[in-house]
Order: C-alpha cells, then structure tokens, then sequence
C-alpha cells in the first residue's frame, strides 16, 4: 500500500483581517508523487504550503507528515519537509556554500560536505559556492533556494512556483531536477502559473480558488473527466450562420465563415462526429479538410475556477 | 533539543558580526573613548571622588552598562527583524525548532556579541583609568545575565517592529533614558530624595547598581534587590517570548 505523505483533514486558516484564505480543505498526497496545485493569484495556494510547513497558524483543521501532527510532533514533521519559497528570500551577504550549510544546520542534520558538495554540482552552482548571493542572477539564486531546501535530504518538497521569472532553458532543466527528485522517493508538491508545466510533470492536480479545493484527481482522469475535443472543419464556401438542421450540435462559426468548429466529449461512446458529418452533407456543405484538437488543462483550469 | 540547529544560528549571527567587524566592534569602543576623554579626564577631574572612588573609575561600570544594554538590544532586535524584513525567516519557522531553540541561537549570539563588546570597553577603561575589581564573580554575573536579559528584550523588539524606525523607537525613547537616569554616571544618592524614589522605578538602577557593587562594593540598593531585579526581568522577557511563539505574534500570522 502507498504511504501517505501528507494528510490534511478540514484545515481553515483566517487572517486577523478577516480574509479566509483556506476553508475547509481536505487533501492526501501520496508519497513519491508529484501533486501539482493549481490555482489563481490569491486563492490560498501559499497559505496552504505555509500552513503545512508550519510557518502560518491555522484556524482550524489538522495535518500530518507521514503520520506526524504537525503541531504536537511538529519536529518530526517537519524534518521530512524542505520548502522553496515563491519570493527570492536570500540572505544576500551569505556565500552560496554557508547559506546551505545553515539550512541543513537547522534541521539537525550532522555536517556532510560530499552531499552538500554533490547538491551544488547537481544544480550547476558549485563554481559559485564562494560566491556571495547578492552577485547571482535571478535563476541562480532561484537554484540557490532549492538547494537550501533539498541540504537537509527531505521526503517532502514544496515548491511554491519555482519557475516563476526564469527563463525556458532554465525552466526545463530545473523540471530535469524534479523529474530526478521524483526518482529518489521525494514527494512534489508543486503549485505553479505554467500550467504546461503542471502537465508535464504532475501526476495528480488539485484545483484551489477562493480558499476551497474545487478538485483534486489524477491528471490522466482529470484532463479525461473534464476534457472536450474540438472537431475544425475547413470549408469549400463560408457560411454566416449555422443552418436551423445542424442545432442539435454545439458548432460555432470561425475563420471568417470558412471553419466550423464542433466541440464534444470524447469519453462518451456517441460523440456524434458521424451524425455531424452526415448531416452537413445532407446540408450540402462541403469539407475540404478537417482536424482535432484536445482542450489543454489550461483550458480545464479556466472552466474549473470560473465555475467555482 | 536541536543542539546543531542553535549552533547553527549562533553560528550565522556571530559570521554576520565578524562579517561587520568594524561596526560591531570599533563603534562601542571609540565612543567609550570619548566618554572617557569628556566625563573621566576633562569633565571627571573637576569632580570629586564619589564613595572614595575616583568619578574616572566610577563610571566605569556604568558607562560598560550604558553600552552592553543598546548592543544587546540592537544586536537582538537586528538579528531576528532582518529575516523577517528579507522573508528568510520561513527557513526557521519550518525547522524542526522549538522556540527555546530559535530564542537560544539568536539570543545567545547577541548576547555574546555583547559580552565580547562590553569586555573591550573594560579593558579599554583600563588604559584610562586604575581598575579594580572586587567581586569578579558577581562582576560576571551581572554583564552575562544583563547581555542576555537585554537581548531578549532586542529580540521582542524585533518581533514587535514592522520597520527600521520602530527597531529604534525604544531604544532612543526608553532604554538611552532610562540608562542615562540610571546612575550611570552618578550615585543615586547624591539626587534629592523624591528623585532618589523616583530613580527606583527605574529597572536599570538595579542593574547599574549590582554592577558597579561588584567592582567597588558602592551600592545605591542592596545585591539581593539587584539580582532580584535581574531574575524578575529575564523572566518577564522569557514570558513574553514565549507568548510570541505561542500565539505566532507578527512571525506566523
């Protein structure tokens, strides 16, 4: 049976200005599993990542870290999480060696320079160990914050946008370093704007807005679950309206006249493709050319919050 | 008890001292100079002996207290302020740290910084004046256990500030006072009685006072009140911190 990495049981968190930022969220993450979490600005992503790490209070609820309440047994919780922040909190004086040095001090973790040494090679930053943070570049201090966070071998990791401001090369290497942390047992929580990003790596996805998770599901039966295909048809002759024949169907007009696009579900069995083209011949409109696209979970993301 | 977790505080803050070795060290010293210069030789030799020791030799102890207190605010409150102003903070709120534990690292290191500084100016007053020290125990004492009472008021400051003006509100516009009206420079003895009543409402006549009785046994209140003094205090700040983390006053909220 897999282990359960995180359990969160009816957590609340309200600000002293009033604002509800998380209610009433429930939510598993398995180990070894990359959970991405999704949402838009200000919908309690960060509240939530904080509440787990123990650096906000909750209001209400309850969470536990491979078995550890967080609050009673918060230093065994805690010692199996290591959190990249969302903002570049630097200690801009600090070298790049001492500053993970200091994160691994803090968790109790006996000196290892091999590992440390490893760490920086990894994330291409051990020529800049010496080097102060404040002469890095935005990406390397960015990779600075992860090494941080890894320095102390986590089972945990959050990453709170970690791509956010970096460039794509960069982007995809540092999805590279996930995809090699997921191999090594390390759980990934990771909540990002890229949804493409949660695409290619998340293998569960949970929805947050307003505080609430709207939806939490494997990526696979979510992008099935809630997916539409839309059918493009190019024609021989525009058209200006969709004849009265053809209403059954969800078709709308584009490309100036020339394209009708049918959107359907394809999980169901009648889909209604071939009824469509049938009856566009019976309508005598003829197709020239023809192509089908899956909705993105962007396209998910946007119908999940607008609906919540 | 995370032993290397407050190691590993201590050990940032003292870095950050060395790191800053002339700000840290050099100021308290060239100002104790001058105190020296002003009040021990130009101002002091004008004065008369006060309980039989010279005025140069009586602020001694005074001018050491004057100093450690702001150091060990300052030191404090900078120390635990900054990673909260820069957001670094979230790296010891989510270690595997108790708030004995986070208090021990950065107090511990202000308070040594403190120790370190009011030292030099001991030895400093050394070149200026004749030094003697009759109680080095209870002399000891009093400086470690002022270092560390006042670091921990440094450090609610900082937890209470939520910008660079208020890390230095009370220590101009409380603690300079309190110092200066604390008999640093004088015996209480010597103000009219009304003002003498009204000096022992001050916390830090206590302190100046067990202090300056470990070097010349003048006291204006006796050692026990002084050390009573001290306990009480440290155990209002321990009292407060210990709510801070309780309730995640201004660091979780």
């Amino acid at each position: 049976m897999t282990q359960t990495a995180i359990s969160i049981t009816n957590l609340d968190k309200t600000y002293s200005d009033g604002l509800k930022a998380l209610d009433n969220v429930d939510l598993e993450v398995k180990k070894g599993e990359i959970f991405a979490l999704l949402g838009p600005n200000g919908a309690g992503k960060t509240t939530l990542i904080s509440a787990v790490c123990g650096i906000v209070q909750a209001s209400g609820g309850r969470i536990e870290i491979f078995g550890h309440d967080n609050i009673k047994d918060y230093r065994q919780a805690r010692s199996h999480i290591g959190l990249v922040p969302q903002e570049l909190t630097t200690d801009a004086f600090e070298t790049v060696w001492n500053t993970v040095k200091f994160s691994r001090g803090l968790f109790g973790k006996p000196k290892n320079p091999d590992y440390l040494e490893q760490l920086l090679k990894d994330l291409s930053l051990w020529d800049k160990k010496d080097t102060q943070i404040r002469m890095l570049s935005g990406g390397m201090k960015r990779r600075v914050l992860i090494a941080k966070a890894l320095s102390h071998e986590p089972d945990i990791l959050f990453l709170d946008e970690p791509t956010a401001g970096v460039d794509v090369e960069l982007r995809k290497s540092m999805w590279k370093q996930v995809s090699k942390l997921r191999e090594r047992g390390v759980t990934i929580i990771l909540t990002t704007h890229y949804l493409e990003e949660a695409e290619e790596m998340a293998d569960r996805i949970g929805v947050i807005s307003k505080g609430r998770l709207i939806v939490t599901e494997e990526k696979a039966t979510l992008m099935k679950k809630l997916g539409k295909k839309e059918l493009v048809l190019e024609l021989y002759k525009s058209i200006e309206e969709i004849p009265e024949q053809l209403a059954d169907f969800d078709l709308k007009i584009s490309g100036g006249g020339f394209q009708i696009i049918y959107v359907y579900d394809p999980a169901k069995e009648d889909n209604g493709v071939v009824r469509l083209l049938e009856s566009l011949k019976k309508q005598n409109i003829k197709c020239k050319d023809f192509n089908t696209r899956q909705s993105s979970l962007e396209d998910i993301f946007v119908q999940l919050v607008e609906g919540s | 008890m995370n032993f290397r977790g407050i190691w590993a505080i201590y050990n940032f803050e003292m870095s950050r001292t060395f790191r800053t070795i002339g700000q840290s060290i050099a100021s308290p010293v060239i100002s104790t100079i001058l105190y020296f210069i002003v009040f021990g030789s130009a101002i002091g030799s004008r004065i008369t002996d006060i309980d039989g020791v010279s005025y140069g030799a009586f602020i001694v102890p005074g001018l050491i207290m004057l100093t450690i207190l702001s150091q060990s605010i300052s030191n404090a409150s900078f120390g635990i302020y900054f990673p909260r102003f820069s957001g670094t903070i979230y790296e010891i709120l989510s270690a595997p740290l108790s708030f004995i534990e986070v208090v021990i690292g950065y107090v511990g290191a202000a308070a040594t910084k403190s120790v370190m500084i009011g030292v030099i100016v001991l030895l400093t007053a050394g070149f200026f004046v004749p030094l003697e020290i009759q109680h080095p125990i209870w002399m000891a004492f009093f400086l470690i256990m002022t270092c560390i009472t006042f670091s921990m008021l440094g450090f609610i400051i900082g937890v209470w500030a939520d910008g660079f003006e208020k890390l230095q509100l009370i220590p101009l516009l409380v603690i300079t006072p309190l110092t200066f009206l604390g008999g640093s420079f004088y015996s209480i003895n010597m103000l009219p009685d009304f003002w003498q009543k009204v000096s022992l409402l001050n916390p830090v006549v206590y302190l100046v006072s067990g202090f300056r009785w470990s070097f010349y046994e003048n006291a204006d209140v006796s050692l026990e009140i002084s050390v009573t003094m001290i306990m009480v205090f440290l155990a209002i700040c321990m009292a407060i911190i210990a709510w801070i983390f309780k309730t995640g006053y201004r660091l979780k909220n």
